[in-house]
C-alpha cells in the first residue's frame, strides 16, 4: 500500500521546549488516518510541519515520495483547529480568493465555490459578508475553503469544535465523501469517540513523542487485557472462578479476566460444564479512550469538551 | 508572484471599497475648506466690544486731538483727575488716561497712568502705547527743530540678492530660500503623516488578521513573508491613491471655497507672512513665488521625494508589521511595542526642523544619512540644492536598510502571527529573527 505521507524523525524545537521528538510516521494513501493526543503533545506543531508552515529542525517529510517543496501546500486542505475568514469579504469572493491563493484559475475557483456551496444549500449567501453569517454557516464556508482546490491531502485539525450535532453530522458526511472519491484525510483531534467512528489508522502523540501507531482494530487487539463479558440466567456457581478473576459484576452481567496462558474458549468450556445458563458471551476490547488514557496516564485526564 | 499579486489586490480593494475609507477621502477636503472659511472668518472679526476712554491731558501731548480705533474711542476732558474720579460712574468709561508731561528730549522712558477698575485687554494695551509713542515722537520733533524728511532719510531698505559665483549655479533671489524652507516643510510634513497613517493600517490589519485567526489559514497555502509584502504593498496603493485624491481635492475645495466667500486663501496658509513681503503687491508677489518656483528643479525633486517616500513607508510599514504579528489580543499592553517606532519617526521630525534653518549643517547631513531619518529629513533638504553625492548616499543607504528591514520584520512575522495568548517583548523578538 502507497504513503501519501512519509514522516521520518522529525524533530522540532522552539527555544528550550522540545514540541516534536523524533517522530516517524506513516500515513497510507486513502486513508482516515487518526492523530490523537492529549493538548499540547505537539499536533500542532507536526501539521505545521506538513503543511510547510515552519520547517521541522531535523528529519525529512515526504509527500507522495517527493520531499515537501513550495508547491506542495497546493495538494494539500488544511483545516486550522484556530480558524477564521475576512470577516468583511463576501463568501463568494472570499471562496475565489483562497481557491486563487492555492493555485486555481479565477474562473476554475468561481466554479468550485458554487458547486460546493450549491451543494451545501448555501447559493444564496454568495454576496453576503461573512461576519453576517451564523458560526455554523461560517465553520461551512471555511471547510469548503479548505477542499476547494481537491487537496489529495486533507489535513483537518478538531474540526467538529463549535459545531453542532446537525453540523457535525453534515460535516461528517462530507468527510466520508471525500474519502470515498479517494482523498487522504489526517484527523487530528483529543476526543476519542469520532476517532472510532471515523479513522482506520491512528497515531497516538504524546509529549512529542509518537507512543502509538497502527490500524485501530489491530491496537484495540494489542491492548486488550483478556476480558470477557457474560451474560447468564439463574445464579453463578460459586466455584467457577478457580483460574479466572472477576473483574466487576452487576446485573446477571459479568466481566471476566483470564490469564494469558488461557483462552476465552477454555473459560466458555469451564462455564458450560459448571452449567452455566450463557445468554451472551464475548470478548471485550478496550476502547480508544481506555488505551489513551492508560497511556497518557491518568494524571491528564482526557478533555471531553 | 501570482500570490503576491492576489493578495496585494484583495488589500487594496477590500480597504478602498469600504464605507470608511470612501468618507475619510472625502471628507477631510471638506473639513480642510470649513477650516479655512472658520479661520477666515475668525481673522476677520472685529471686536465689538465698544470702550470710552478718557483722556486727562496734563503733559499736552494730544494737541492734535487723538485718532479713534474701530471700537475704541477717546474723549479728551478738560478737568482734572479728581473730578473725573469722583464721577467716574456716571459715565460709561472703561479707564481714565493720564498722561504726564513729556520731560526732556533726551529721556527715553515714559509712563502714563490710565485709571481703571477692569484688566487691560490684549486689544487695549497696543493701542495706547501707540498713541502715546506717536504723540510723544511728534513732540520730541518740534523739541530738536528737526523735518519728518529728514528723519526718514535715515530709515534705509536693505535686501540681499545672492548672485552666483559659477554661471550654472542656481541660487535665485532671496525669497527662494523661504521658499525652499516652507516646500521641504511640507514635504517633511506629509511624509510624517503617512508612515504613521499607513503604517499604523497596516499593523493594524496584522493584528486583525492574527485575532480573526485568518492568518494560519492563509499561511497554508501563501508563505508569510508574501503575505506581509503584499499586504504592505496593498495599504501602500491605498495610500497613493487617497494622497491623490486628496491632492485633487483640496485645491478644489480652496478654489471653491474662494469664488464662494470671496477671500484671499493665502492669507491663512501663510499666516505669517514675513515681514518685508507685507506692503508688498499681492499680484507682483504672487508673480515671484511662482518664478522662484519655476527655478526649483522639480524634475529632480519630485522623483527623489517619491523614492524617500517609497523607502520611508516599506521600512516603517514593515517595522509597524512586525510589531503587529508579535502583539497579543489585548491592545493596551502590547500597545508599548509601538513606542520605539513612533520615537524615530518623532526625532526625525524635530531634526528637520531644525535642518530646514541650516540645510548644511552637521545634524542636518547626518540625519539625512541616516535611513530612520533620511526619508523625513532629505526631502526636506532637496530644494536647497545638497551636494549630489549626500543625496546619493543617503538613498543607497536607505533601499539597503529598507531590504534589511524589510526582511528582518519578515523573520519576526513569520513567528509572531502563530503566537497567541503571550506577552512579548522586544528581546524575544529580536530572537525570533534568527530562529529556524
Amino acid at each position: 500500500m502507497a504513503n501519501i505521507l512519509e514522516i521520518k524523525e522529525v524533530s522540532k524545537r522552539y527555544g528550550s521546549k522540545v514540541a516534536v521528538d523524533a517522530v516517524s510516521l506513516e500515513i497510507p494513501q486513502g486513508r482516515i488516518f487518526g492523530l490523537l493526543g492529549p493538548n499540547g503533545a505537539g499536533k500542532t506543531s507536526l501539521i505545521r510541519m506538513i503543511t510547510t508552515i515552519t520547517r521541522p529542525d531535523e528529519g525529512t517529510i515526504l509527500l507522495n515520495g517527493e520531499p515537501l517543496h513550495a508547491n506542495h501546500p497546493r495538494q494539500i486542505g488544511y483545516l486550522p483547529e484556530e480558524r477564521g475568514l475576512y470577516k468583511k469579504m463576501k463568501v463568494g469572493e472570499h471562496l475565489i480568493y483562497l481557491g486563487q491563493l492555492k493555485g486555481l484559475s479565477k474562473k476554475g475557483a468561481e466554479d468550485a465555490a458554487r458547486h460546493w456551496l450549491e451543494k451545501l444549500d448555501l447559493m444564496d449567501r454568495w454576496d453576503q459578508a461573512v461576519e453576517t453569517l451564523s458560526k455554523g454557516l461560517q465553520q461551512q464556508v471555511q471547510f469548503v475553503a479548505t477542499v476547494i482546490h481537491e487537496p489529495s491531502l486533507l489535513i483537518l485539525d478538531e474540526p467538529f469544535s463549535g459545531l453542532d450535532p446537525v453540523n457535525t453530522n453534515r460535516l461528517k458526511a462530507e468527510i466520508r465523501q471525500l474519502h470515498e472519491a479517494g482523498t487522504s484525510i489526517i484527523f487530528s483531534t483529543h476526543r476519542m469517540e469520532q476517532v472510532e467512528e471515523i479513522c482506520e489508522h491512528i497515531a497516538l502523540i504524546n509529549a512529542g513523542q509518537n507512543v502509538l501507531n497502527g490500524r485501530v482494530s489491530e491496537i484495540r487487539e494489542q491492548y486488550k487485557e483478556n476480558h470477557f463479558q457474560l451474560s447468564y440466567e439463574g445464579e453463578l456457581p460459586s466455584n467457577f472462578t478457580e483460574n479466572f478473576t472477576v473483574v466487576s459484576q452487576q446485573n446477571q452481567e459479568v466481566t471476566i479476566a483470564v490469564p494469558e496462558q488461557l483462552t476465552g474458549n477454555q473459560l466458555l468450556r469451564t462455564l458450560l460444564n459448571k452449567g452455566v445458563q450463557i445468554r451472551a458471551f464475548n470478548e471485550v476490547l478496550p476502547s480508544l479512550n481506555e488505551i489513551f488514557i492508560r497511556i497518557v496516564g491518568e494524571a491528564k485526564p482526557v478533555q471531553t469538551d | 508572484m501570482q500570490q503576491l499579486r492576489l493578495i496585494i489586490k484583495r488589500e487594496y480593494w477590500t480597504r478602498v471599497r469600504r464605507r470608511s475609507f470612501i468618507i475619510a477621502t472625502l471628507i477631510t477636503p471638506l473639513a480642510f475648506g470649513l477650516f479655512v472659511v472658520i479661520v477666515n472668518y475668525i481673522l476677520q472679526y472685529k471686536s465689538d466690544e465698544v470702550i470710552r476712554i478718557a483722556v486727562v491731558d496734563q503733559g499736552e501731548l494730544f494737541s492734535g486731538g487723538i485718532a479713534d480705533e474701530e471700537n475704541i474711542f477717546f474723549k479728551q476732558l478738560d478737568v482734572d483727575l479728581e473730578t473725573v474720579q469722583e464721577n467716574f460712574s456716571e459715565f460709561d468709561y472703561h479707564g481714565i488716561l493720564v498722561t504726564p508731561p513729556a520731560g526732556s528730549v533726551q529721556q527715553q522712558k515714559y509712563t502714563a497712568k490710565y485709571y481703571t477698575d477692569q484688566k487691560l485687554t490684549l486689544e487695549l494695551e497696543p493701542v495706547l502705547i501707540d498713541r502715546l509713542k506717536s504723540a510723544l515722537r511728534k513732540h520730541k520733533i518740534e523739541e530738536l527743530e528737526l523735518d519728518e524728511k529728514t528723519l526718514s532719510a535715515l530709515n534705509s531698505q536693505v535686501d540681499i540678492k545672492p548672485t552666483p559665483v559659477t554661471p550654472e549655479a542656481v541660487v535665485g533671489t532671496s525669497l527662494a530660500g523661504k521658499i525652499a524652507a516652507v516646500i521641504g516643510m511640507v514635504m517633511a510634513f506629509l511624509m510624517y503623516t503617512t508612515v504613521f497613517i499607513y503604517g499604523m493600517m497596516v499593523m493594524r490589519s496584522v493584528m486583525e488578521e492574527k485575532t480573526n485567526r485568518i492568518v494560519e489559514v492563509m499561511i497554508s497555502s501563501v508563505r508569510p513573508f508574501p503575505l506581509m509584502l503584499g499586504k504592505i504593498i496593498g495599504v501602500g496603493f491605498v495610500g497613493l491613491t487617497q494622497i491623490t485624491a486628496w491632492a485633487i481635492l483640496v485645491p478644489l475645495m480652496l478654489i471653491g471655497v474662494n469664488l464662494f466667500f470671496g477671500f484671499e486663501v493665502g492669507a491663512t496658509n501663510l499666516p505669517e507672512a514675513p515681514p518685508e513681503l507685507n506692503g508688498m503687491n499681492p499680484e507682483l508677489l504672487a508673480n515671484q513665488i511662482m518664478t522662484e518656483l519655476g527655478s526649483f528643479n522639480w524634475w529632480l525633486i519630485l522623483p527623489l521625494f517619491l523614492l524617500y517616500f517609497l523607502g520611508g513607508y516599506f521600512m516603517y510599514a514593515a517595522l509597524f508589521a512586525a510589531v503587529g504579528s508579535a502583539m497579543s489580543d489585548d491592545l493596551g499592553e502590547s500597545q508599548s511595542l509601538t513606542i520605539p517606532i513612533t520615537i524615530p519617526v518623532i526625532l526625525a521630525f524635530y531634526i528637520t526642523i531644525a535642518a530646514i534653518q541650516s540645510p548644511n549643517s552637521g545634524l542636518a547631513v547626518w540625519a539625512s544619512m541616516f535611513p530612520l531619518f533620511s526619508p523625513i529629513v532629505m526631502p526636506a533638504r532637496l530644494p536647497f540644492d545638497p551636494p549630489w553625492w549626500q543625496v546619493a548616499s543617503s538613498i543607497l543607504l536607505l533601499v539597503l536598510a529598507c531590504m534589511a528591514l524589510v526582511w528582518l520584520s519578515g523573520r519576526i512575522y513569520r513567528v509572531g502571527i502563530l503566537l497567541y495568548g503571550k506577552k512579548v517583548s522586544l528581546l524575544e523578538m529580536g530572537r525570533w529573527i534568527f530562529r529556524k
